[in-house]
């Protein structure tokens, strides 16, 4: 009872990489709050699960299988979430800010009554003082967010609901195996004692997975467009410029709404968050919100007409200039100096 | 086959184009700085709501929103663009609502105008980002919800065929009616206004405003019904107070942090060729790129 538990977000057999993450970080709250790490499989194929999620440090893994599961649809997913819940009182619900746990979260929140937190980036475990009531409470899980388009940070907590639910981005937790020999408990669970049928009126009728063209987040380079790139067509620019040092092309959230880039391209807290060992920000000015995405860069290099872009606080090297005359020309150098 | 439908829509700060003066010096926000403006998705979603009309003429679309008492403007906004009816749901009580609580008060008004065979939302408001309210509306209905939406592709009596974009590709799903619909920016932009519907609609306003402007005078408010917009509180809809607002929030705020990135010392190019070749030469020497 009390337990943290992890929704694990499974395709085709396989715990994605955001659910790694958050039992890495379930893991450590785990250990730190003295309780048990349990994770939750609901799928079609769930055999290899327990190999998978073990060496992370699961104690317990919660098994549900039945072809109907996988893709997921939300009733079937919510009840199982909302009647397991119930029997096991968790402390802690951690799952990923996909589609799939900015679906299911709010669902299971709402039956359930108690808080979530969206896209957090920063989970502690900390006090807090209720001083008009003259209450303490101990242990609670800081959940830290940036809001209001994140130009600021939100420390959430849920004092009096359980369990204190949050969801979390790919890529803002690092995963980590913790023992390639840790084992856990597997429970299998009887479908039909968690689901209805009434759960399965939302019928999928297609579905196309397109495998990513875009992988900014793993590329070791990128180049990133903000608005100050001014149009679609200055992008191709940047696209250049990344054909040529084998890089991916980024984008602020400016940007994005402005229509020069696609979503998937997002870098910042609504978007990616990215770790390359080059940063190239072109007209991006650097609003919080995008900085918190990827100023864990190795070097970072901003080129921008506004001497004054807050962006430049953070860069390696500030280029003042236009793009249109500094990204030919640093196409041009590459060109004629590399093989 | 007409069809009745919700959409939820909410006036925010306008966060993408935040300003010098929009955070004070304590690092709190100054909302009077930031324009405020129709949730960008939840023009999404009534744009996908005045298809189904355009498709099934006849069919009525109100937009529901919560919020202060200013925040009748998008329900005149919705009006302009084709939306027959506004409800402005409006309560000091409401204050301080966190998701959960926004959703019940919503879900309070919804069973109030009972009868509806659709609800559609954007995806998220910009101001929380959360893209909780929706899901949680469902939840608390009862009914199905399809979030992510790109475009309704079909509605017919009793069920609605939803196209959905995914993180990686696309999904299309068929659900029974009713059902809660959170619309994506990836979505059909929202038409503009219609200028016939700007005369029609412009005197249009709630019995609040039109106390506080005092325009009570003009008797077209009894000529015209439809410029009356409808301005709800907790007890209009049945709601239990508790529930509402700061107390019936689980999550609270400990604490508000401005966001001071480390600064570097950086080193200044002007953009000239030559310092151009020479930082390209410094990064393929050291491998950065290359």
């Amino acid at each position: 009872m009390n337990n943290i538990f992890v929704y694990l977000e499974i395709e085709e057999g396989r715990v994605a990489e955001v659910s790694q993450e958050l039992l890495t970080k379930g893991r450590s709250l785990a250990t730190q709050l003295n309780c048990r790490l349990e994770a939750i499989a609901a799928a079609a194929q769930t055999e290899s699960i327990a190999e998978q999620v073990f060496p992370y440090g699961v104690d317990r893994l919660h098994i549900f299988s039945d072809d109907r599961l996988s893709p997921y649809t939300t009733l079937p997913h919510t009840s199982i979430l909302v009647e397991l819940f119930k029997q096991e009182q968790p402390q802690i619900c951690l799952m990923g800010a996909t589609i799939i746990g900015r679906d299911l979260g709010p669902r299971v929140s709402s039956a359930l009554g108690s808080g979530l937190t969206a896209d957090c980036t920063s989970l502690e475990i900390g006090d807090h003082e209720e001083k008009k009531a003259g209450k303490v409470y101990e242990n609670l899980l800081y959940q830290i967010r940036p809001a209001f388009g994140g130009n600021i940070v939100a420390w959430i907590i849920n004092p009096d609901h359980r369990p204190q639910m949050a969801t979390v981005r790919e890529g803002v937790m690092k995963k980590e195996i913790l023992d390639t020999h840790y084992k856990g408990e597997v429970v299998e669970h009887q479908v039909a004692d968690f689901v209805s049928e009434e759960d399965f009126v939302v019928a999928i009728i297609d579905r196309h997975v397109e495998k990513s063209k875009v992988n900014i987040k793993n590329a070791p380079i990128i180049v990133s467009g903000g608005y100050g790139v001014g149009s679609k067509e200055n992008f191709d620019l940047l696209y250049q410029l990344a054909d040529v040092l084998g890089a991916e092309v980024g984008a602020s959230r400016a940007a994005v709404d402005a229509g020069f880039a696609g979503h998937e391209r997002q870098i910042g807290q609504t978007g990616v968050t990215v770790r390359p060992k080059l940063y190239i920000a072109c007209g991006i000015s650097g609003q919080i919100q995008h900085i918190a995405g990827m100023q864990e860069s190795s070097l970072i290099i901003s080129i921008n007409n506004d001497p004054n872009a807050p962006i430049n606080t953070i860069a390696d090297y500030v280029i003042t200039g236009d793009i249109e005359t500094v990204i030919p020309r640093m196409i041009k150098y590459y060109r004629k100096n590399t093989k | 086959m007409v069809f009745n439908i919700i959409v939820l829509a909410k006036q925010v700060p306008d966060t993408r184009n935040v300003g010098k003066d929009a955070m004070k010096a304590d690092g709190t926000v100054n909302r009077a700085a930031l324009p405020a403006i129709f949730n960008p998705e939840d023009l999404n979603a009534l744009e996908q709501a005045l298809q189904i009309k355009d498709r099934y003429p006849g069919s009525k679309i109100t937009v529901l929103t919560m919020g202060p008492g200013r925040a009748a403007e998008i329900l005149r906004e919705g009006l302009f663009r084709g939306a027959d009816d506004g409800v402005l749901l409006t309560d000091r009580a409401f204050a301080g609502a966190d998701t959960l609580a926004t959703s019940y008060a919503l879900s309070m008004a919804v069973r109030k105008l009972a009868d509806y065979d659709l609800i559609i939302s954007g995806r998220q408001a910009i101001d929380g980002d959360t893209a909780q309210v929706g899901p949680q509306i469902a939840e608390k209905l009862g009914i199905p919800q399809i979030t992510y939406a790109e475009a309704i592709e079909d509605v017919t009596q009793g069920h609605i065929r939803v196209k959905r974009r995914l993180e990686h590709g696309v999904e299309v799903v068929k659900c029974p009616l009713p059902a809660v619909i959170t619309v994506n920016s990836s979505a059909a932009a929202c038409r503009p206004r219609n200028a016939k519907l700007l005369q029609k609609y412009k005197h249009a306003k709630t019995i609040t405003e039109r106390q506080v402007e005092h325009i009570d005078y003009i008797d077209i408010y009894s000529s015209r019904p439809y410029l009356n917009l409808t301005e709800w509180s907790v007890a209009d809809v049945d709601a239990d107070p508790q529930q509402c607002g700061l107390s019936g929030s689980p999550t609270k705020v400990k604490k508000i942090e401005n966001v001071v990135f480390q600064a570097k010392e950086s080193k200044q190019l002007s953009g000239s060729d030559a310092e151009i070749d020479e930082l390209m030469r410094e990064l393929i020497a050291n491998h950065t790129i290359g």
